[in-house]
């Protein structure tokens, strides 16, 4: 059985190190690499009627964009690089999502990157890398 | 939607023709309103209130129609407003939502949506008028109608996501008008014909009701209190309910002409933080007469069955109690099933249950906490004139928190903005479903919604709540009568999907089902 490896993604360039870090890794020892990004999303907000009514619609293209623009050029360039890897997009809390997602794909290690914002805005807004690290019922590595 | 820059100036400039003389006679103008709207409002409403006298006391039939409903349903569907109380509240905790289907319209969030069409001004005026009209007994009255009205919501939401439209682009419509046209059509041809016209009627008493309790009474009301502590009869705005009306019109235009959903996605987070500071604010007077609290529990129970000095004895608070409870939860008039409808569900009988939660929110809480308000700080008075509703609660509050008035007058505009926002869009679902949908009929009917707003603050009360009361109550009629016919559907959907609960055959999922594991194991 070959080792499954979860890694969290954003647009943002502390993800592309992650990839960079489990890609390396994969290439050692074999790995199944699983490309995930989350969109932030919560059913306990308030929305209009007008909102709800395209809802559907709306969530349909988040997911179409977020493979389009995100998950997908990183997976067809692992690809080309000659591992094995796959693209997840779902809708959700970050953390618990990520969690969710290396437990149904059976994955042993979790990466993601850090932002590195500063002290008082991860106070303020918290951050996924420290909510994860917290939550994760898998081992997590934080690539700075 | 091409047209929509143009109509950002049509509505200022429509509205400059319709009154070219504000300038020139501004004394006048509320009054002129008023004389030329007034015979028409009450021609409506002496209609839809055709009532017949019990106890020398005229009770109209629209009233006996929902209660008799109400309770029906409640039979009907053995006291589902209870059994499924705590079914209702894990639906919409998430329970029982799966997480691969999250980015959908969440239970919570048709609830929430619903909601904040129905806690409006009728929570704070109307119940005003409830307990003045009818003495403290009128409470316990309103709230018996909330929980039964429970049970009417229940059939109505479960009916509207179950005959929904989905378009081909995946934006879904539903409510009334579909269940009524769909249902009925599918119980039996004889009834497809039944089941149009009820449909027909139905929308063109929403497009009322929308002109009405959704947008007239809201308007009044707002402007009544901003009056009141701006300094009443001696304030710069005394007359001047036109202007007031003219300033909200292009607010809410702005939103439902100018499509600005930022002010209307603000509005719906600010709501729900305003009822919280209202409940808030209602525990906190109530606390500080903790005293009093068994006296006016006392009097709520021996004014609803022996009340003195109201007109009608019992007959007269029960009468005041459900008039205002249906008011202002709305049950079985049909209008939540168009919120509701939105949510995504295979199983359209959860959303009912989460419906549960509406008239129990609006009526069984917030309209309690205000009588209770009422009540205690003694400031009802059966003298006082039934046109100064939301004056009435203010000055209730202001006898204990002195300042209140102001937090009330922002939490009353931004109820009577958030209830005039939800019911455009409740009346001009109906108003497409009557002349179908174009950029131009869309134009008319928010224009014409523009223009009751500025009607409606300028009216005197009287009028007016006759006026919103018998548009909106009327929607009971057509919607209440195809639901009869429609209850087997919904007894089928309920009975499976109840065996399917009580069975444990439901998926849980997230952290409910790792609750579930844990109690396995313990036991």
């Amino acid at each position: 059985m070959s080792k499954v490896l979860l890694v969290g993604v954003d647009c943002s360039d502390c993800s592309n190190r992650a990839l960079d870090y489990a890609a390396k890794g994969a290439e050692k020892s074999k790995l199944q690499l699983i490309v995930v990004h989350v969109i932030d999303w919560s059913p306990f907000t308030f929305s209009t009627p007008k909102e709800n009514e395209a809802r559907h619609q709306r969530r349909e293209e988040e997911l179409e964009r977020a493979h389009k623009e995100i998950v997908d050029p990183v997976v067809s360039e692992l690809r080309k690089q000659g591992h094995y890897a796959r693209g997840v997009v779902r809708h959700g809390h970050p953390a618990e999502t990520i969690n969710a997602v290396a437990k149904e794909f059976g994955a042993t290690n979790v990466i993601i990157g850090k932002t590195g914002s500063s002290r008082l805005k991860t106070q303020l807004f918290g951050s996924v890398a420290n909510t994860l690290v917290q939550i994760c019922e898998l081992p997590v590595t934080v690539v700075p | 939607m091409r047209l929509q820059k143009p109509g950002r100036w049509c509505v200022p400039a429509l509205l400059w023709w319709l009154f070219p003389s504000p300038l020139f006679a501004v004394e006048g103008v509320d009054s002129q309103i008023n004389e030329a709207i007034k015979p028409w409002a009450d021609a409506v409403s002496g209609f839809v209130f055709s009532s017949f006298p019990v106890a020398g006391v005229d009770i109209p039939f629209v009233l006996v129609w929902l209660i008799f409903a109400a309770i029906f349903f409640t039979f009907y569907f053995r006291f589902i407003n209870v059994r499924a109380f705590r079914h209702g509240f894990e639906l919409v905790r998430g329970d029982y939502s799966d997480p691969l289907a999250a980015g959908e319209v969440s239970h919570f969030q048709a609830l929430t949506t619903a909601l904040s069409g129905t806690v409006g001004l009728g929570n704070i005026a109307g119940v005003a008028v409830a307990v003045s009209l009818g003495g403290p007994g009128a409470t316990f009255w309103m709230i018996l109608a909330g929980l039964l009205g429970m049970s009417s919501k229940f059939v109505e939401c479960t009916l509207g996501v179950k005959y929904r439209n989905e378009y081909t682009d995946g934006t879904v419509s539903g409510g009334p008008m579909y269940y009524l046209s769909k249902g009925l059509a599918e119980r039996s041809d004889k009834l497809r014909t039944l089941g149009r016209v009820l449909a027909v009627l139905f929308a063109i008493f929403c497009v009322g009701g929308s002109f009405g309790g959704g947008n007239m009474f809201q308007a009044n009301q707002s402007f009544m209190q901003v009056l009141a502590v701006t300094g009443g009869e001696a304030s710069w705005l005394a007359g001047k309910g036109w202007l007031f009306g003219i300033v909200v019109a292009l607010l809410v235009g702005l939103v439902i002409i100018g499509g600005i959903q930022g002010i209307a996605r603000v509005t719906s987070r600010i709501v729900p933080v305003m009822a919280l500071v209202y409940v808030l604010a209602g525990l906190v007077v109530i606390f500080m007469h903790l005293g009093e609290v068994p006296a006016a529990i006392a009097s709520i129970l021996s004014g609803a069955f022996s009340p003195e000095g109201v007109a009608g004895g019992v007959v007269g608070v029960l009468f005041q109690g459900f008039k205002r409870a249906a008011f202002s939860n709305e049950a079985g008039i049909g209008s939540a099933a168009i919120a509701h409808s939105a949510v995504r569900t295979s199983r359209p009988v959860t959303e009912g249950f989460v419906a549960l939660y509406e008239p129990f929110v609006d009526t069984v809480v917030v309209c309690t906490i205000t009588a209770l308000v009422i009540v205690i700080t003694g400031s009802w008075n059966p003298a006082v004139d039934p046109g100064q509703g939301v004056a009435l609660t203010s000055a209730a509050f202001e006898s204990t928190i002195s300042w209140f008035p102001w937090v009330l007058t922002v939490a009353v505009v931004l109820f009577a903005f958030s209830t005039m926002v939800s019911w455009s869009y409740y009346g001009l679902k109906a108003w497409t479903y009557l002349f179908g949908e174009s950029v131009i009929t869309d134009a008319i009917y928010k224009f014409l919604f523009l223009v009751f707003i500025v009607l409606g603050s300028s009216m005197q009360l009287g009028s007016v709540i006759d006026f919103s009361d018998a548009m909106i109550f009327a929607m009971a009629f057509p919607n209440i009568l195809g639901i009869y016919f429609l209850l087997p559907v919904v007894k089928k959907e309920l009975d499976s999907y109840w065996a399917d609960y009580k069975q444990g055959r439901l998926q849980k999922f997230g952290k409910a089902a790792m609750r579930e594991r844990m109690t396995r194991v313990k036991s």
